[in-house]
């Protein structure tokens, strides 16, 4: 679980183009999007994108990302829950 | 009807104009068959969160109309229209290869959003809070004009007091391979002081970003007095003289009036043609410049020429290494611009000492 | 007035399936997308090869976005009755988003192998359509421009017309926009995830997302003193017109539709009207949860509770990008004349967040003053006012 939020903040910083942040600066229950690190809707899309390509796991719907994508640590467990 | 001011310019270009202090003292020169601009320290403009996403074109706009605005000494504007040949390019670019190589799966949003043409000037208007008018031209080697146009008939009309309007391309490959292949783009490298000798066919193409504030209200920045603005989709060689005329005229002026013609010349032997036969023509005692060896070829390049001819108007100099004869004028006030790309859509562009 | 989409290859065709509230929302045939079987569209059913064949080209010359603007401006020219379109200052301003993207996509890497498509390749330009339209309506020496606003492309090229004629730099201008189906658009709402799977449902609260669509549609706007020279019969008139940027999200309206708000207000101070004198509202209703949440709360802004009748024609045609703002210009132009108010299809359950039904069924009364609304990406908010007498 742990390798997979220290892959999964990688990830979020190389997909989402912050090259201002480092891994270390992403706190595993800091907010995404708000008031953390600030993501905004075109972000969530991006990162709908990488659960289906990394992980092989669908939203249909985009309204369901808001809870997954809550921190790290909620998009890790999601993924270890329904990853194929 | 109000009078037309340009108040301030900014443009990213090939040359180091982002310095908005310096003018043509230093020249780039090149040896090639396509130019990038000379980039400004974008992270200087734009912070990262910002800038993360942004394409070329945005970021070399961002730089180009904060430059305009701050001259102005304005944050916000009535409103925003831009001229864009081909918009974010490269991120149409890439979007196109991704559907092709990943058959259509696991694309993502953001390319999507850049390639729209209007993203730019949408993208101001965010940044500086504009809810006004906001409006995007794309049509090839008029794309530009078209926004000044726009911008001269609200600002004429009353309907706005400060306009910010812009021109920017980005140079990508794959539209550069595309246009090699199809010989718009010239096979040779060239010189650029030797541009207009090279006789061949093609350009030298290139990128950049061109913004001005213009406004009815007269300031101590103000470069001159934007006159008019006139397309054609076409136009034969031999007509060329006969739109000039009427153009001057209906901004009461002759041929005489004019104190130097700025030509949109790009080396070209299959088109330069155009501004030979209007220089022999009409404009044969004219002072004449010519910008292309600076800029490079590109839908939006006479926004380079129209940041040349306010500087020109301002300084009261032409710069040695624009000028095209050895005619020089005694004042510097009436200036016409004159481009045309592969034989079509011409624009006249016609500035006044003010 | 010409139109080409999904629901008709002409004006009389359109009005027809509108007021037979006959849907042209279709599976895909012409595009082969892997995304076939998870959309609809308003496709035109008419291929590439008759419509070349329409307008006398060889195969494959055009794109497809070119060869529907064509044919629309043609037919829109002819209705004006134009003989000699060079016989009066006149211009073409055309919006568009795709461009030649269909055929840039098809032959991508192609121009690399075999020079057999390399007539494409200028294509891209998004000018270049405007271009061979007017080459082909025999436009010379004059005005011809591109806008390209997103989903507000062609609304802004009428409020452009209108405002050259209004400025006296034209005395007659051919205004509207075309925009094809194309992968690169399928793709590019797929990633943003507002394509419905079934058929669009606009203002209504189980709604899906949007249909995309197809069409390009033109008008001929002439001056006064044309109209009086030429002694024409004046279709409509556009009386207000407005532009504002909501300035808020790159692909979403604002919660409150500040920016439509702000377009509305504007046209119907230019043309001088009260909010209640507007009879029907031509909505853009794309039926994206986004749009329709934000243009409802937008409408009730500017018409307190007295929310003329409204309907949105997506159901009919699908989302046609850039020139919904033509083919709407034109369905609300043929309503004025008709006095006809055009069905919202598809809706059943009324949205939780206010109380504003569209009008489900067609009806029948005096219209003298209709509202159009479109709105794009980039926060490009456009509001056109058309009404029977000037």
């Amino acid at each position: 679980m742990t390798d997979l939020k220290e892959e999964l903040k990688a990830k979020i910083i190389e997909q989402l183009n912050l090259e201002d942040v480092a891994i270390e600066e992403i706190a595993d229950k800091d907010p995404l999007f708000g008031e953390g690190l600030g993501l905004d809707s075109i972000d969530a899309l991006e990162l709908i994108v990488m659960l289906d390509k990394d992980y092989g796991i669908k939203l249909a719907d985009p309204k369901e990302g808001r809870a997954i994508f809550e921190s790290v640590e909620t998009m890790a467990s999601y993924i270890s829950e329904h990853r194929k | 009807m109000s009078t037309v001011f340009i108040n301030s310019v900014g443009s990213v270009s090939a040359q180091k104009t982002f310095d908005g202090t310096t003018f043509l003292e230093e020249v780039a020169i090149y040896n090639d068959t396509v130019i990038r601009v000379i980039d400004p320290d974008y992270k200087s403009y734009i912070p990262p969160a910002a800038a993360r996403r942004m394409a070329k074109g945005i970021k070399m706009s961002t730089v180009s109309s904060n430059t305009a605005l701050k001259e102005a000494g304005l944050e916000r504007v009535d409103a925003i229209v831009v001229g864009t040949g081909l918009g974010c390019i490269g991120d149409s670019e890439k979007f196109v290869s991704a559907i092709i190589d990943n058959k259509e799966q696991f694309l993502t949003p953001t390319r999507f959003i850049q390639s729209s043409h209007n993203t730019v000037s949408g993208q101001i208007a965010m940044a500086i809070g504009c809810k006004g008018y906001n409006f995007t031209y794309v049509h090839s080697s008029i794309s530009f004009e078209s926004s000044l146009l726009d911008a001269l008939i609200q600002l004429k009309n009353g309907e706005a007091s400060n306009v910010l309007v812009g021109g920017v391309d980005e140079l990508v490959d794959h539209h550069v391979d595309t246009h090699r292949l199809i010989k718009h783009i010239k096979a040779e490298p060239v010189d650029s002081s030797q541009l207009l000798q090279s006789g061949t066919e093609g350009c030298v193409m290139a990128e950049g970003a061109h913004f001005f504030v213009l406004s009815n209200q007269k300031q101590t920045s103000t470069y001159a007095e934007l006159a008019g603005v006139r397309t054609f989709n076409t136009l034969s060689e031999n007509k060329i003289g006969e739109k000039v005329s009427v153009f001057l005229s209906e901004n009461g002026l002759t041929v005489g009036d004019i104190d130097l013609v700025i030509s949109g010349n790009n080396g070209d032997i299959a088109f330069d043609g155009y501004y030979q036969t209007l220089a022999d023509d009409l404009f044969g005692d004219t002072p004449q410049a010519y910008y292309k060896h600076l800029s490079g070829e590109f839908d939006t390049a006479s926004g380079f020429a129209l940041w040349l001819a306010a500087k020109i108007i301002k300084t009261q100099t032409v710069p040695d290494v624009v000028r095209l004869n050895h005619l020089q004028a005694p004042k510097l006030k009436n200036i016409l611009l004159y481009n045309q790309y592969r034989g079509e859509n011409h624009s006249l562009t016609l500035l006044r000492k003010c | 007035m010409g139109v080409i989409s999904a629901i008709g290859n002409n004006v009389r065709e359109n009005y027809g399936a509108l007021v037979a509230g006959r849907t042209g929302i279709s599976r895909i045939t012409h595009i082969d997308t892997v995304h076939k079987n998870d959309i609809m569209v308003g496709e035109i059913p008419t291929d590439n090869a008759k419509l070349e064949e329409q307008l006398g080209l060889p195969r494959d010359s055009w794109s497809r976005t070119a060869l529907l603007g064509a044919i629309a401006a043609q037919e829109a020219v002819h209705q004006a009755g134009i003989s000699d379109i060079n016989d009066a200052r006149t211009g073409l301003i055309s919006g568009t988003t795709v461009g030649g993207m269909d055929k840039s996509e098809q032959y991508f890497y192609d121009y690399f192998e075999n020079d057999r498509a390399w007539h494409h390749i200028n294509g891209l330009h998004a000018g270049d359509s405007t271009r061979k339209i007017a080459s082909k309506l025999g436009l010379e020496e004059s005005f011809a421009t591109t806008i390209s606003t997103a989903c507000s492309s062609a609304a802004n090229a009428i409020m452009l017309g209108a405002r050259m004629i209004k400025s006296g730099q034209l005395d007659r201008v051919v205004v509207g926009g075309t925009d094809s189906l194309s992968k690169f658009t399928i793709n590019g709402f797929k990633t943003l995830m507002i394509l419905s799977d079934t058929y669009n449902t606009p203002f209504d609260d189980k709604r899906k997302g949007l249909n995309l669509g197809e069409a390009a549609a033109y008008l001929v706007l002439e001056s006064p003193a044309l109209v009086e020279k030429e002694n024409r019969t004046v279709l409509g008139y556009i009386k207000g017109f407005g532009n504002a940027n909501d300035a808020f999200h790159q692909t979403a309206s604002s919660d409150n539709g500040d920016g439509a708000v702000l377009a509305m207000e504007k046209a119907l101070k230019i043309a001088g009207l009260t909010p209640d004198k507007v009879d029907y509202i031509n909505a853009h209703g794309t039926a994206t949860p986004n749009n329709d949440l934000s243009e409802g709360r937008a409408m009730l802004r500017i018409f307190d509770k007295k929310v003329p009748e409204f309907s949105s024609t997506k159901a009919y045609t699908g989302h046609t990008l850039a020139v919904a703002g033509a083919i709407e210009a034109i369905y609300s132009v043929l309503a004025l004349q008709n006095n006809v108010v055009y069905p919202n299809l598809n809706f059943k359950n009324p949205m939780q967040e206010f109380e504003l039904l569209p009008q489900t069924e067609l009806v029948r009364k005096e219209l003298n003053v209709v509202l159009s609304n479109s709105f794009g990406f980039g926060g490009n908010c456009t509001t056109l006012l058309f009404s029977k007498e000037v």
